[in-house]
């Protein structure tokens, strides 16, 4: 009976810690999904801000190496004006099983969109003449500088870039 | 001094070919054990070079359309000839023997190669998987003819709308220039071991 007792007392406190863990970032809970045309302002905004938009998919190996280092990055620097936009390139129907699971997972603070848009021939060259087309890749910018990297980014390296912004 | 300095200078901004170049030869392993070069292509009218691995969503997209194309132009001249590129420490799916198994899974009509010691897809230029390299044969050497994507729309083969690669295949058997020659596609970074 105490046995009992016991495992009906820890079976309700892990599923309190489910239903904490899952109201902990009620933020991601709608994902925006654009098309091109849609998210391009995104790379375009012309206001205080510093903005790092990162280019990735959760199946892209150092996509996802470097994402904690965007994150750190937002979290050191939104108080100055930072904002970090993670754009997946996932397929829209992977949405649900994968793009918000690894949200969820991973905690992410910094905000996400994906980005639905397959004729990548017509849109690269709009976000950077330099891109190739390999994930991942990142543009930053503010209303005075603008720079686009086909790369894995260390954080050291974003903070050496960041920093001088704002 | 100057000169040595120079030399090294260009070679370190080497950025692979342009359509137009001269196409680099290569002699590189086959999922069958022989070795396979571009020589060996010198009696077909031109070889549709893909940088592919396989482990990359994006590949694995393409891959039925690779077959399709090889099955489609092989006969009319055009053989494709995937390229594996990527280190196979930094990513274990892309060994040697993990192609084998691959080619044997999706029964691959055409060679499956692997770029071993890594030169040749910086020779190339390739940056990602799935690059396109179409080449023309000039009769003493190939030329690049087109560089990019393999169509528009790697999500739906049902969806396409430009199918830039056969159309720069059909482009060069009627005589003319492929146009556009050059397109851009979202694909994996090729994987190689940091310094």
């Amino acid at each position: 009976m105490k046995t009992l007792a016991t495992a009906i007392a820890i079976l309700l406190s892990i599923s309190y810690l489910i239903v904490e863990a899952s109201n902990a970032d009620t933020n991601h809970d709608e994902i925006a999904i654009m098309d091109f045309d849609t998210f391009a302002p995104m790379l375009e905004q012309d206001d205080s801000h510093t903005y790092v938009v990162n280019f990735w998919a959760t199946w892209c190996a150092p996509c996802v190496r470097e994402i904690p280092y965007f994150e750190k990055l937002y979290a050191n620097y939104k108080e100055e004006g930072l904002r970090v936009i993670l754009v997946s390139l996932d397929n829209p129907d992977h949405l649900e099983s994968r793009v918000i699971p690894f949200i969820e997972n991973h905690n992410l603070q910094s905000e996400v969109i994906l980005l639905d848009d397959v004729n990548a021939n017509r849109w690269i060259p709009l976000v950077s003449e330099e891109w190739s087309g390999a994930i991942p890749a990142t543009v930053i910018y503010n209303n005075s500088f603008r720079a686009f990297y086909e790369k894995e980014f260390k954080y050291d390296e974003l903070e050496e870039i960041v920093l001088p912004l704002l | 001094m100057l000169a040595v300095l120079a030399l090294f200078t260009t070679s370190s901004f080497a950025e692979g070919v342009g359509v137009g170049d001269r196409a680099p030869d290569f002699n590189l392993l086959n999922v069958d054990g022989n070795y396979v070069s571009l020589g060996d292509f010198d009696n077909a009218r031109g070889v549709v070079v893909i940088f592919s691995c396989n482990h990359c969503p994006y590949v694995v997209a393409y891959e039925d359309r690779m077959i399709e194309l090889h099955n489609e132009y092989a006969p009319q001249g055009f053989p494709v000839v995937a390229i594996n590129p990527n280190d196979s420490i930094v990513v274990p799916a892309d060994s040697y023997t993990k192609m084998i198994e691959r080619a044997e899974e999706k029964n691959f009509p055409f060679d499956y190669l692997l770029d071993a010691d890594q030169t040749i897809f910086p020779q190339y230029g390739a940056t990602r998987t799935p690059h396109v390299y179409l080449l023309e044969n000039k009769g003493d050497h190939f030329e690049v003819a087109y560089i990019g994507a393999i169509d528009d729309n790697y999500r739906d083969a049902a969806a396409v709308e430009e199918r830039y690669l056969a159309n720069a295949i059909e482009a060069l058997m009627a005589g003319n220039r492929p146009d556009p020659e050059f397109t851009r596609a979202i694909g994996c970074t090729i994987k190689v071991q940091e310094d």
